[in-house]
């Protein structure tokens, strides 16, 4: 049965070529491709293909994943690095090797099922064939079954019994004015084999949908009204479009955090995290609601998803005219007891009253700093203990000169610009100090910095993706067909029943499985029973 | 509630290591006509009523076999009677080590109050034990199958081992991500998979020694294949635990995809867990192609089970302590 089917995925033969045109040549060989890459060996090269392609991306940084890790490597390898970079190591899942692979298993699956697919149709429409003349030459076979009565009420009995069991049934007279009964069943078993290769097209077709009308971006949203962001590309701090979505397309909302819990083990991993959060949809209503690792907001197109958490310091500043200015600026965990990192900058700091800022003699401020929820034992660690704020306090070191947010350049938000710090023009002030919460400390430059205290901050995700629907279906459609086809069984049965004498039974599987005699067997105990004299003789 | 666990985890190992013991001595003194008898006998039940070969190749269950009549070969070490008390003593050793097995992860289970497989260790310890159960109804279903008893519970002595030694993590509540309902079906899913997959392994690794002893190899794998089972017997189970776990490990995926989804926005990412789950996928489905293709040598198929085993060791034990994922919350310190 393996064997016809290699030959029913195979296109149809081609046909002789008479003369030698090179328009022939071309066609012909457009044929042995075709039939190879349709193959079901070359199906089986291509899979491996496809699992040895993915090794890559799973050994080295992947771009999508975690960009920096890919730059640490790049750094580190100075030769091979940029060599792999050409070869798309870094992006290996969107490479075109990669999608090459994919894409010709795919035409070679397309190639495959329609052929298939045509041949199955025909073979579920076609009805059971007629009996072979010597059912004794089946695998399986009884004859001598002694059914009394007119052979039509023996065959009509036989029929009824088969549909019972499922089977399709055809009686046919044959020309001695004998009767055949041919049964078959388990077409099932090749549906379920192209229902689940259709599915893995329909899961391909899923996912290119995704790529190309769907979109992520993610936001760090400290919590307070004043901090909440807009479903628009300005305020997303990484973002990542598919080939059809225009900016104007995406879904209209506004976000903010109201509070943001974290409960955490005593071994300092986290056990719960909470968002609650306020949104409006385009001009609706405003709406409250909890957003949890797991439990997404689903809105009608985007979903918000909370992926970790982090604390912001508040810090007022008091510069040398008496001028104050709050800012609340979110620092990054550096490890999973979240030490956190930061800058806090006032850019407008230091500007005379009255006159403007002297390009030539900037004094800005700024403090990079180390937040630690909770101080060691050992201070001298300079890392916390423990996630939440148990003992918190802000080490920062101050900062004076030109932050070099001017030149245009986009510039991280939580680290200082090393390039002003190294050309002199941005200068360290000072030792450092260290700030517990409610905490003035007076700088050496006579101006006052006072830390308030902290705001929780979380980083959501905003995600699109309109392929997921079809993809979840696939999935399930695809298991369904494997089940089946796993499961299924070809199974044909015969009787043939003379105008007079024993009635003979035969049967065939297209694959011998186990229980196949057994189910046999039991048919023709079936058909006995209708009868109270069995005398089978099974082929023992 | 802990620490029995711990206990029980030392019992099971050491109940295994034992039942290795007495296969290793029920393979080393049996003779190998017990075993070929057996097996002849078994497969005498399974062809009664079948009489002309049928289509050979085909996918679902036992082609037509032609019994070769083993020789009685009486070795210088075969005593039939210390074989078969060494069997029978090495199955009660194996029930005995399932039954503290069973109880290390359901002590697991109630001093963590949780599903017992929510980290490295635990899931090792799960998959294990789902291995020992199938060979346990395999063979209760087919005693003939019992020389391949030395080998399941090597693997299971080497896989908990390595568990005990270096995976062992105290119990802990889960973090934030794995705390879902999907966690649950997701990871029963996978290490049912894996567990059955794992038995599949050693099967597929038995019929290639026993393949290669047939055709008449001698050297040191293949001298093992001297007391096994017939080799087509063997491809055969092979294939029924592959295409038995497969859709349970498609159905793992799907699950894992769909938990993803809800957990990190996204239902396929390429994370590395994520990318080895699929290259065994793909490595088996290249199993079952090869398998049904009639021109792929069965012992060609049979590498490929072998080396779909090897990626999904890879996923386990490389990927969650090499690499780095968002899957790393293996727990292992
Ligand atoms: C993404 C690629 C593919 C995957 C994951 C895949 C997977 C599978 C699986 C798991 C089976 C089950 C085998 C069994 O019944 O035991 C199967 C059967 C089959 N596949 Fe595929 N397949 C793929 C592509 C293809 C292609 C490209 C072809 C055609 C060239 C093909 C042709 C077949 C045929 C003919 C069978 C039935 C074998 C039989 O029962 O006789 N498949 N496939």
């Amino acid at each position: 049965m393996a064997a016809l089917d290699e030959l029913t995925i195979q296109a149809p033969a081609e046909p002789p070529s008479r003369g030698l045109g090179p328009g022939r040549a071309l066609v012909g060989l457009g044929r042995r491709l075709w039939r190879w890459l349709t193959s079901m060996r070359t199906a089986l090269i291509l899979l491996f293909l496809l699992a040895l392609a993915a090794i890559p991306g799973s050994l080295l940084p992947q771009r999508n994943l975690n960009i920096d890790k890919v730059n640490k490597y790049l750094a580190q390898h100075r030769v091979l690095g940029p060599l792999l970079d050409h070869l798309w190591a870094y992006n290996v899942f969107a490479s075109p090797w990669f999608s090459a692979i994919y894409l010709l298993l795919f035409v070679s699956l397309v190639g495959c099922l329609i052929p298939r697919l045509r041949a199955h149709i025909a073979a579920v429409l076609r009805v059971p064939p007629d009996a072979p003349s010597r059912l004794e030459r089946l695998p399986v076979h009884a004859e001598d079954l002694d059914l009394p009565g007119e052979p039509a009420a023996v065959a009509q009995q036989l029929h009824d019994l088969l549909r019972k069991r499922r089977f399709r049934v055809r009686v046919r007279e044959q020309a001695d004015g004998g009767i055949t009964v041919s049964a078959e069943k388990g077409h099932l078993k090749e549906t379920g084999n192209i229902l689940f290769h259709f599915s893995l097209l329909a899961i391909l077709i899923a996912v290119a949908l995704g790529s190309w009308y769907g979109y992520h971006a993610d936001r760090l949203v400290v919590q307070g009204a004043d901090q909440g962001f807009c479903n628009t590309l300005q305020q997303y701090d990484d973002y990542g479009l598919g080939a059809r979505v225009k900016p104007a397309n995406l879904e209209p909302f506004c976000l903010d955090l109201t509070n943001f819990q974290a409960t955490y083990l005593s071994n300092g991993e986290p056990s719960v995290y909470k968002a609650s959060v306020d949104y409006t949809i385009g001009n609706g209503p405003a709406k409250s609601t909890v957003i949890q690792v797991n439990h997404p907001l689903r809105l009608s197109h985007a979903r918000i998803y909370l992926l970790g958490t982090g604390y912001a310091p508040v810090v007022k500043y008091t510069d040398k005219y008496g001028h104050s200015q709050t800012e609340v600026a979110p620092f990054l965990s550096t490890d999973s007891m979240l030490t956190s990192t930061g800058v806090v900058e006032f850019p407008d700091a230091n500007v005379a009253p009255g006159k403007g800022v002297d390009p030539n003699d900037k004094q800005q401020v700024a403090f990079s700093g180390t937040f630690l929820p909770t101080v060691p034992s050992d201070p001298s660690v300079g890392q916390s203990a423990f996630p939440a704020e148990r003992n918190p306090a802000l080490m920062l070191t101050m900062y004076k000169g030109d932050l070099g947010l001017d030149a245009g350049i986009p510039t991280s938000v939580y680290a200082l610009d090393q390039h002003q710090i190294d050309d002199g023009r941005l200068k360290k002030v000072g030792a450092p100090i260290q700030l517990k919460p409610g905490q003035t400390a007076a700088l050496s430059d006579g101006t006052k910095i006072q830390f308030l205290g902290t705001r929780p901050w979380a980083t959501m995700q905003v995600r699109y993706d309109p392929g997921e629907t079809l993809v979840l279906v696939g999935a399930v459609c695809l298991l369904i067909g494997l089940i089946v086809m796993l499961l299924g069984k070809r199974l044909r049965v015969w009787f043939r029943v003379p105008p007079e004498g024993p009635v003979a039974a035969g049967a065939l599987a297209r694959s011998v499985y186990p229980g196949f005699t057994a189910e046999f067997e039991s048919i023709v105990e079936d058909a006995r029973a209708a009868d109270q004299r069995p005398t089978l003789r099974g082929s023992r | 509630m802990a620490a029995l666990s711990d206990h029980l985890l030392v019992v099971a190992i050491l109940a295994y290591a034992l039942a290795m013991l007495t296969y290793a001595a029920e393979y080393a003194f049996g003779n190998r006509g017990v075993v070929a008898r057996v097996a002849v006998r078994e497969r005498r039940r399974e062809l009664v009523g079948v009489g002309a070969p049928v289509d050979s190749g085909s996918l679902d269950e036992p082609g037509p076999v032609d019994l070769p009549d083993e020789p009685e070969s009486a070795g210088p070490l075969d005593d039939p009677r210390i074989a078969a008390w060494a069997g029978r003593v090495a199955i009660a050793l194996t029930l005995a080590g399932w039954l503290a097995h069973v109880g290390c992860v359901v002590s697991r289970g109630f001093a963590a109050h949780r599903v017992p497989w929510g980290n490295m260790y635990e899931f090792v310890l799960a998959v294990t034990l789902v291995g020992a159960t199938a060979w346990l109804v395999l063979l209760m279903r087919r005693p003939s199958i019992r020389p391949l008893g030395l080998f399941v519970s090597l693997a299971l002595v080497i896989l908990l081992g390595i568990d005990g030694v270096k995976l062992y993590t105290p119990v802990a509540p889960l973090v934030p991500a794995l705390n879902s309902y999907w966690l649950k079906i997701h990871v029963t899913a996978a290490v049912t998979a894996s567990g059955i997959l794992m038995m599949g392994f050693v099967a597929a690794a038995l019929t290639l020694i026993r393949t290669g002893f047939e055709a008449g190899k001698t050297r040191f794998p293949y001298s093992l294949g001297d007391r096994l089972p017939a080799a087509d017997g063997l491809e055969r189970l092979t294939f029924r635990l592959h295409a038995f776990a497969f859709p349970i490990w498609t159905f793992a995926i799907i699950c894992g995809a769909i938990w993803a989804e809800a957990a990190w926005g996204r239902y396929w990412g390429w994370d590395p867990k994520e990318t080895w789950a699929f290259i065994a996928w793909v490595i088996y489905a290249g199993y079952l192609h090869a398998r049904a293709t009639p021109s792929v040598k069965r012992t060609i198929a049979t590498w490929i089970a072998v080396i779909g085993w090897g990626a999904m060791m890879i996923n386990l034990f490389v990927v969650n302590l090499v690499v780095s994922g968002l899957h790393s919350y293996a727990g292992v310190g």
